[in-house]
């Protein structure tokens, strides 16, 4: 039985990773799960210069989701090569490093540093709602996306996954548009802008006003997307958006991902991926599925 | 010892007072390990509601491997758990957090509302001269009999039906009491008016934050807290209310609403010195492409290190 799968070159052990933003380096769920078990750790969003993020509250549940608008805090490149490349180095998973900037050049400084190091695939953040300049503004027009993956492609000594916002109206035009700029994959979806109000408070539940939603219940618009975007390019897609189960994990493959990102269901479950890849393969055991690769896309 | 999460018994239930509900877990591992001032997140079995709800260890009871939380019914999730009894099952996650850090010289234990279940354990373990002072809203009391086996007991309320009229520091002043360290739980204006107290008084006090969180373990950076100093671990001036916290020194954090932190942000006053520096007319995004790196040059992978597992040996 095969559960391996290559996105543009990389060999992943299994299509499970985990999705930006809910995992940091792996550091804290390192130490409830055995990260030797994924296919990849995505870490969250890394910038140039240490960020801040944004005031607190930063997240909240709703039904069969949650929103967050952290802001992308984060330690900045420095730091991060320094600790949590090593950290991550003693495992027997593929590193993938988000990507996050306010200017084109913030987001090439990234790149730059990290084609000094040893870490497997750059995801490029174009779809964080949460953060004012930069980030999503890249992720809405094609032409600004397309452009941005050109700079970054020529820059970049890893292979390019662009990740794509649920936030626009043809996902499909910015899959391709991404494909043109040169992008080895494309990852998607990031969370579906959200608020929520506090009818006691008359408040806004998060003091963004706006978060970004995940969870479940947003699960049947991801797979949309991940269909529509896998018919629309060559290049791999690695789907996101609400997998909990393994079940849901391969929604997303016979949609046509390669490989799956598991994100909010680790705050529910810690050990959700690592389930999530356990399940893939008793599911494939159960429907005498041999190479997993043979699944990806099959639903037309 | 690292934290687990397991699905466990509820060994029983009871009301303390409106909306206050107490419950005894069967959950050895967690009983044995747990240290005053630390929490266990509580998932709903409703699984609309993804969320685990943080709530802190009241009691531990080591010998037949239980633990006690005390909670108020603040929503749907809470509202669950109180229609449980004897034998129903919770998933939980714990313990979490680093807990208080026990001094032997006497001690304010102030806890206001839902902040006083800590106090209890805490009370249990602290070997020194202590003082109990607890805020409630009415005479609906909670703990304070069961707080009373192990410190003296000093109540305030709000509507002053019972004790004190007024709140804790109220208390502390009317009965001219005295300590040297503070323990302190409960609403973040109690929190602040106690900072502010102990800077005044030259005490050390210790406040326990809370904070909407989503992991619980530190790695989503859902509930942090400001800080004076640029924490080792975030890079900037924040820490995780879930893992380096919830208890802090107070001389470490400040307590601001969500405007003022805004402000802070946009003054570009979040990632050390070099931004500070900024403040003084130098545009901050020249000063963070220069000056902050150096300022992160120098850390070593296990400086880092030191701040995870600094806990631990508490």
């Amino acid at each position: 039985m095969n559960t391996k799968v290559n996105i543009a070159g990389v060999e992943l052990k299994n299509p499970v990773m985990t999705c930006s933003g809910t995992f940091g380096s792996g550091m804290e769920y390192g130490e409830m799960i055995d990260l030797n078990k994924l296919g990849a750790v995505v870490t969250k969003g890394i910038a140039n210069v240490p960020w801040p993020g944004n005031p607190t509250p930063r997240v909240t549940e709703v039904y069969g989701g949650m929103l967050n608008a952290i802001g992308l805090q984060g330690p900045g490149v420095d730091v991060f090569i320094k600790r949590d490349i090593p950290f991550l180095k003693q495992y027997d998973t593929k590193i993938i490093v988000n990507v996050c900037g306010k200017t084109k050049e913030d987001y090439l400084d990234v790149v730059e540093r990290l084609g000094e190091t040893d870490v497997d695939m750059l995801e490029i953040n174009i779809s964080c709602p949460n953060v004012k300049a930069g980030a999503l503004a890249f992720g809405q027009d094609p032409k600004v996306a397309e452009d941005i993956t050109a700079s970054i492609k020529k820059a970049a000594k890893q292979p390019v996954i662009m990740k794509l916002s649920p936030n626009v109206t043809d996902i499909s035009e910015m899959a391709k548009a991404v494909e043109a700029g040169g992008a080895d994959a494309v990852s998607l979806i990031n969370t579906i802008t959200g608020m929520k109000i506090d009818i006691y408070k008359r408040a806004f539940a998060l003091a963004n006003k706006t978060g970004g939603m995940s969870g479940p219940a947003i699960k049947p618009v991801a797979v949309r997307m991940v269909y529509q975007a896998a018919n629309a390019v060559k290049i791999p897609v690695i789907g996101m958006g609400g997998i909990m189960t393994a079940e849901d994990a391969m929604e997303f493959i016979l949609a046509g991902a390669t490989a799956v990102a598991v994100g909010t269901a680790n705050f529910v479950n810690p050990n959700a991926t690592v389930e999530i890849a356990a399940g893939i393969e008793a599911y494939m055991r159960n429907c005498h599925v041999e190479d997993i690769n043979e699944l990806i896309g099959a639903v037309k | 010892m690292a934290q687990k999460k397991e699905n466990v018994t509820i060994h029983s239930q009871e009301k303390l007072a409106e909306g206050i509900y107490s419950m005894w877990l069967h959950a050895p591992e967690m009983a044995e390990e747990a240290k005053p001032g630390q929490f266990i997140a509580v998932y709903t079995n409703d699984r609309s509601k993804l969320l685990p709800r943080p709530i802190s260890i009241c009691e531990t009871d080591k010998e037949n491997g239980r633990l006690r939380i005390v909670y108020r019914i603040a929503g749907a999730g809470t509202l669950e758990f109180s229609g449980y009894g004897a034998g129903d099952t919770l998933s939980i996650m714990g313990p979490l957090g680093n807990g208080f850090t026990l001094k032997k010289k006497k001690a304010f234990l102030i806890g206001g509302g839902i902040g006083i279940p800590p106090m209890l354990e805490l009370a249990k373990h602290l070997e020194c001269e202590k003082y109990a002072v607890l805020g409630y809203r009415d005479s609906a009391t909670f703990l304070a009999d069961e707080i009373g086996k192990y410190a003296e007991v000093v109540i305030a309320s709000e509507d002053g039906s019972v004790g004190t009229k007024g709140n804790v520091i109220d208390a502390i002043r009317e009965k001219g009491l005295k300590a040297d360290v503070i323990y302190a739980c409960g609403p973040t204006p109690m929190l602040k008016a106690l900072k502010a107290y102990a800077a005044e008084n030259g005490i050390e006090c210790w406040i326990s934050l809370e904070e909407k969180m989503a992991c619980g373990i530190g790695a989503c950076l859902g509930c942090v807290c400001h800080t004076k100093e640029v924490d080792e671990h975030s890079n900037v001036r924040n820490k995780r209310i879930c893992k380096d916290g919830p208890v802090f020194l107070a001389d470490d954090v400040e307590l601001l609403s969500a405007d003022e932190q805004r402000e802070r942000i946009a003054g570009g006053c979040m990632c050390g010195t070099a931004d500070r520096e900024s403040s003084a007319g130098v545009s901050p995004d020249a000063v963070e492409n220069t000056a902050n790196r150096k300022n992160t040059a120098g850390v070593s992978l296990d400086a880092l290190k030191n701040t995870a597992n600094r806990r631990e040996e508490d």
